[in-house]
């Protein structure tokens, strides 16, 4: 923090200052060639008709027409629900292994296999859960010659929003584990044993101090998690082939061939996609700096 | 302390949510993996690796995909070292700047930074205003594909490549060892190459390997470019295949498990995620 602050104390002469930032045009070159021409590629054309000329129509259509409204909603409603569920999820593991009381050995094998799970997804991922869950998946069939449950009779489906949303958990609860674990770590020992002098039950420490503490955290990786599963592609694609019409699969099918007729409509999609994930990051760092405060 | 005691003494809660999510954790290997050996009726065995591994084109696209990785992590390399190094050296001024850019990526899923490129590489990219064409369409040619295909991965690496650097280079002091280089006579080139790099190894590797396991089984951009990576050739494998692709993905698995272990291993304990694809 305090590099931040030092050049403003000793500016160097505005020369040699400018010459400096030649050192990284390379990277600014790679920043505006394969990142920003790209979005601000996509931010115009949602502005334009197909005469080339400024319109607000792309735009007012994604709230008009009503299957990408659809999508958006399937796609927050998905993200929504593993992030929340997720996150709770992956707390309550989080919290087994850091002030739970669980053994050590079991915490490093956690956190290890945390890692590997939030970064094990797409297609694997989709391919690992059919083997799981499908019609003739390893569950499914425990579950149908041990108990005698089938669930597929029982409107249980692999290919649909619960499905997906089962699939997206293995790489959502995991990533909860990798940032709260830390988290948890920061509750000070000191403030149990104050709470505990005071008279404080269990419950009334968790509830009035260690949640309170932690909530900014809590809530801000579950943002994560609602991006993470929003900007998702592969996994679903791989698993239900597009028949779950999730806003990235809408995206993609603009990609592949123009569906709707209208190529810009299709950059308005996507930056409405980009909208949201910029509020959930901003909502994210926000809560970001309330944490510090506590958890250093 | 027997056994029995140790067991008595831990909390009944924290072992249901733990004993709960290594199912949930196990469970789906576990699955592929049983999955995967039972290619032949009646028979437990590794029928499907060998199918799988003896395929020409599996070898062709993973070998594709190794060398995009690759190649994604030497420019990576290139481009962020000397980046992180010149701003903790001489601007910091311009940290927010690229400590912004180096987050973008989390505010661009890989299908829209796939679409942008394609909007914009896939037609001449002239000089404003004018028809002076810089460059021709990348996506026409193969060696433009790969261009656009390792600046995207880089673009994917990003966050992760950045951020594990520059922690390195916090563990260095950076302005001593510079110094000290140039007093001795050491150009630029040397500083970075001999100097600096060999000081943030560590730092490197767990972002090369992040970047691997992101890259080697990426299928957004690969299918999206029309390159014939490992990614797009397991998704397609998986229409038309049962035993092989599951056999693949647990491959995969392990290679994940492997880069993350090592990740592990070197950084102790304080390993990143990429997330979901």
């Amino acid at each position: 923090m305090t590099q931040i602050a030092l050049p403003d104390t000793q500016m160097p002469p505005p020369r040699s200052n400018l010459k400096n930032w030649i050192g990284v045009v390379p990277f600014l070159i790679f920043a505006i060639l394969f990142i920003f021409l790209p979005s601000v590629r996509l931010f115009i054309g949602s502005f334009t008709n197909e005469e080339g000329r400024f319109t607000l129509a792309n735009v007012t259509q994604l709230f008009t027409e009503k299957y990408i409204l659809n999508s958006y909603w399937l796609s927050i409603k998905i993200s929504a629900i593993t992030a929340l569920g997720g996150g709770i999820f992956g707390f309550l593991l989080a919290y087994s292994v850091t002030v739970g009381g669980l053994p050590r050995p079991l915490r490093s094998a956690l956190i290890t296999f945390s890692g590997v799970a939030s970064n094990f997804a797409g297609v694997p991922l989709a391919f690992a859960f059919v083997s799981t869950l499908g019609r003739t998946g390893f569950i499914t069939s425990v579950l149908k010659d041990v108990f005698g449950f089938a669930i597929y009779d029982h409107g249980f489906n692999l290919y649909s929003f619960l499905g997906l949303s089962l699939t997206y958990m293995y790489f959502q609860f995991p990533l909860m584990v990798l940032i709260m674990a830390p988290a948890l770590d920061g509750l000070k020992k000191e403030w149990r044993e104050a709470a505990e002098n005071l008279g404080a039950t269990s419950t009334q420490y968790w509830l009035r101090i260690a949640l309170p503490v932690l909530l900014p955290s809590i809530l801000g990786a579950m943002i994560l998690l609602f991006g993470n599963a929003f900007g998702a592609y592969a996994t679903a694609y791989a698993l239900t082939g597009g028949r779950l019409p999730i806003i990235t699969i809408q995206i993609g099918a603009q990609v592949r061939g123009d569906v709707l007729h209208n190529p810009n409509l299709g950059n308005a999609m996507a930056m409405g996609m980009v909208f949201i994930m910029a509020i959930s990051l901003a909502g994210y760092s926000w809560l970001q700096a309330k944490t510090e405060r506590w958890l250093k | 302390m027997s056994l029995l005691s140790r067991l008595r003494r831990v909390p009944f809660w924290s072992a249901v949510w733990f004993i709960l999510g290594a199912l949930y954790f196990i469970l789906p290997l576990l699955a592929t993996f049983e999955f995967s050996l039972s290619m032949e009726r009646d028979v437990v065995g590794f029928k499907a690796y060998e199918v799988a591994f003896a395929d020409k084109e599996f070898l062709q696209t993973f070998g594709y995909s190794i060398f995009l990785a690759s190649m994604t992590i030497i420019m990576s390399i290139i481009l962020i070292v000397p980046t992180a190094y010149w701003i903790r050296l001489r601007l910091p001024e311009a940290r927010r700047l690229v400590e912004f850019i180096t987050l973008l990526p989390f505010v661009i899923p890989a299908i829209i930074l796939v679409f942008g490129l394609i909007r914009v590489y896939s037609a001449p990219l002239n000089v404003p205003f004018t028809d002076l064409t810089i460059i021709q369409p990348l996506t026409n040619y193969k060696f433009g594909t790969n261009i656009l295909i390792i600046g995207g991965y880089m673009v994917l690496g990003l966050p992760y490549m950045y951020r594990s650097v520059d922690t390195g280079m916090r563990t260095v002091d950076v302005r001593t060892l510079t110094e000290a280089a140039q007093s001795l006579g050491a150009s630029w080139y040397t500083i970075v190459v001999r100097v600096i790099l060999p000081n943030v190894r560590t730092a490197l590797l767990s972002g090369a390997l992040l970047t691997f396991a992101i890259v080697v089984g990426e299928v957004v951009l690969a299918s999206f470019l029309g390159v014939k990576a490992f990614g797009p050739y397991l998704f397609l494998l998986g229409q038309h295949r049962a035993y092989e692709p599951a056999a693949l993905s647990f491959t995969s698995f392990l290679l994940t498990w492997a880069a993350m272990g090592i990740i592990q291993l070197v950084t102790g304990g304080q390993g990143q995620v990429a997330g979901g694809h």
